[in-house]
């Protein structure tokens, strides 16, 4: 990527917490590609939106509650997440349900602005 | 692994000298890593490893310097949210050695 | 006979097949990510709610309460701790891991 490109990355998370690291890695490179300056998305779909849940106590599992790193991200000036309407719903959560300010979306929705991205990141 | 001793305590820390359990952290062991920086601690020194035991409590993750410096800048004053000002009490950079005396680990994208 | 999921019902199929193939009279018990099947509103609870007429369910706790979901598990499952754990899988001659 040459220098003072800025270009469109969107960072998908479809997986619950601490079952899998997925979650946990996507976090890490969304700080680190937060220190190059690019247009950063987040989206929240399928599982991924349990990552947002309120009210996280990983001491009785013995892992990292990396959920109050999410609030960290306003000061990274990542400021797009975007979570799937259709997700939250067929998990029994709302809007209110979630540790931060997010943008719910429909699929379609979804959809087209993932079509709009230079780059997708899956996790 | 290797271990520092502090007060007669032994307290563990990883191979570049950041500490291991940042529980265990008091300001005695602030002092003794800072030593090992070879940076002589002042109140503007303590205000700005405070802030970073503050945050890293509130957020789970020690920033980037550039996080940092805006941070600073909001809570301390804009003539102190500057990497001047930063680098000015932390020659070898305030992730490095600021993050490493408040007994944090090191930032992720410390790039 | 014990039954343990540990996957999420939105992501695998490990549920449903436990419930195909388990006995009437087995126990189920769900952990890490199997534990949102039994949250209130889930898309599973539906068919979880079903599987209790045939067994009895339980939650692992901490897994519960790690992921923020400690109050709102539906009625009818129990939750049981790390101890808990251990006196079903000793309670039982055999057990099957729904990976």
């Amino acid at each position: 990527m040459s220098e003072g490109t800025i270009k469109k990355f969107m960072f998908v998370n479809r997986k619950a917490p601490y079952g899998t690291i997925y979650a946990l890695e996507s976090l890490e490179v969304v700080l680190i590609t937060a220190a190059f300056d690019q247009d950063v998305s987040l989206v929240f779909m399928d599982d991924g939106v349990f990552q947002l849940k309120k009210g996280q106590q990983t001491k009785g599992i013995e892992n990292k509650n990396f959920s109050p790193t999410y609030r960290a991200l306003d000061g990274y000036d990542i400021e797009k997440l975007y979570v799937e309407e259709e997700a939250l719903a067929a998990r029994g959560l709302s809007e209110d349900d979630l540790l931060v300010d997010v943008i719910v979306m429909s699929r379609a929705e979804l959809g087209k602005l993932m079509n709009d991205m230079d780059v997708v990141l899956s996790f | 692994m290797s271990t520092i001793e502090v007060n007669g305590k032994s307290y563990e820390t990883d191979e570049e000298g950041y500490l291991v359990n940042l529980t265990e952290w008091n300001e005695d062991v602030g002092n003794y890593l800072a030593q090992t920086e070879s940076v002589e601690m002042t109140d503007q020194h303590w205000e700005v490893i405070n802030f970073l035991r503050d945050y890293y409590n509130e957020f789970q993750i020690a920033p980037a310097v550039r996080v940092l410096t805006k941070a600073i800048g909001k809570k301390l004053g804009a003539d102190k949210g500057t990497s001047q000002y930063l680098y000015d009490l932390f020659p070898y950079g305030p992730a490095k050695q600021a993050c490493k005396i408040a007994g944090l680990p090191k930032p992720t994208g410390c790039v | 006979m014990l039954h343990i999921i540990n996957k999420s019902p939105a992501e695998r199929n490990a549920l449903d097949s436990c419930l195909n193939v388990a006995q009437d009279g087995g126990v189920i018990l769900l952990i890490e990510d199997a534990v949102y099947a039994a949250t209130q509103g889930n898309e599973a609870e539906a068919k979880l709610r079903d599987a209790l007429s045939r067994f009895k369910v339980f939650a692992l706790a901490p897994d519960l309460e790690a992921r923020g979901m400690g109050d709102r598990v539906m009625e009818g499952v129990a939750t049981v701790d790390y101890g808990g754990f251990v006196d079903l899988v000793t309670e039982h001659k055999n057990c099957q891991s729904w990976l």
